[in-house]
């Protein structure tokens, strides 16, 4: 774990994410570029017709939501175990992006399933359990600003995204385990068509590198913040 | 590149324009929180 700890150092995450930050961001710009144009180059679904387009746009935002839940579990639990402050810092900062995706492939998705289905909403097993995920993480916000203590808030905080993070697997394995009206996997198991891979591809790339370089930014601003405060407290 | 997405255009264009707002606006707040943070620890560090 010693070279976690090296590159959890505020002073060493600021410089390495400061030499990644530019390419992050080039890299989000041409993926979410090119994903935008072949998203519109590809042929109808002999089923769904044109709404395959809201592919490109739904799946990357909920993937990415469940991505950055996880990794505040991962964090937290660092936090917990190592009581490393960067973690918490990491963790926190995720948090407003991640409920950001959620809110996003809930509202792509009621805007799929409208022509699909029929109906904007229904109360199946996948929908629930992702909506349940973005009041879990209006819930881990709001338990953070509701603790004075930035200590025993993050000790609070890092719990609940511990225990909570059961809904990852609930919300992925949940067209398996119940019937439900959502659509059961199908990109890991190969059943979409190879000419919507590549849009595809592009824009979970640019999706997911869109979250890191925010988060990346957000984690400097907050130690950033800590500088200013512990100036200000000392002056 | 194809714009015409027919009948299902009044769904797939606001989900794409919700899509690229938002993701807009959170780049936009992101980048002005950081500039600010910068802005007044160098206002401080001045100040030292």
């Amino acid at each position: 774990m010693n070279w976690l700890f090296r590159y959890a150092n505020p002073h060493n995450f600021m410089r390495l994410s400061g030499a990644v930050l530019p390419f992050t961001a080039i890299a989000t710009a041409i993926c979410l570029a090119a994903g935008l144009y072949f998203s519109f180059s590809v042929p109808p679904d002999y089923q769904q017709g044109t709404t395959i387009t809201m592919l490109f746009i739904h799946v990357p935002a909920d993937v990415v939501a469940e991505l950055a839940y996880g990794a505040i579990a991962v964090c937290s639990l660092l936090s917990l175990v190592w009581r490393h402050p960067l973690s918490d810092t990491a963790a926190r900062a995720a948090a407003p992006f991640g409920a950001l995706f959620t809110a996003l492939g809930l509202i792509t998705g009621a805007l799929w399933g409208k022509p699909m289905w029929g109906t904007y909403w229904v109360w199946d097993a996948r929908l629930t359990s992702f909506l349940l995920l973005l009041f879990l993480y209006l819930g881990y916000m709001a338990l953070w600003n509701a603790i004075e203590d930035e200590t025993r808030a993050a000790r609070a905080a890092a719990i609940l995204a511990l225990v909570s993070a059961i809904n990852l697997p609930i919300i992925k394995f949940s067209v398996d385990w119940w019937s439900t009206l959502h659509q059961g996997e199908t990109i890991m198991a190969g059943k979409l068509a190879p000419v919507y891979l590549p849009p595809f591809l592009l824009m979970m790339a640019g999706y997911t590198l869109l979250f890191l370089t925010l988060w990346m930014i957000r984690i400097r601003t907050a130690i950033v913040e800590r500088r200013a405060r512990n100036l200000m407290v000392s002056a | 590149m194809n714009f015409d997405m027919g009948a299902y255009g009044a769904y797939i264009w606001p989900a794409y324009a919700i899509s690229a707002l938002a993701l807009t606006g959170a780049t936009v707040w992101t980048v002005t929180a950081w500039r600010a943070a910068r802005k007044k620890l160098a206002a401080l560090e001045q100040k030292k």
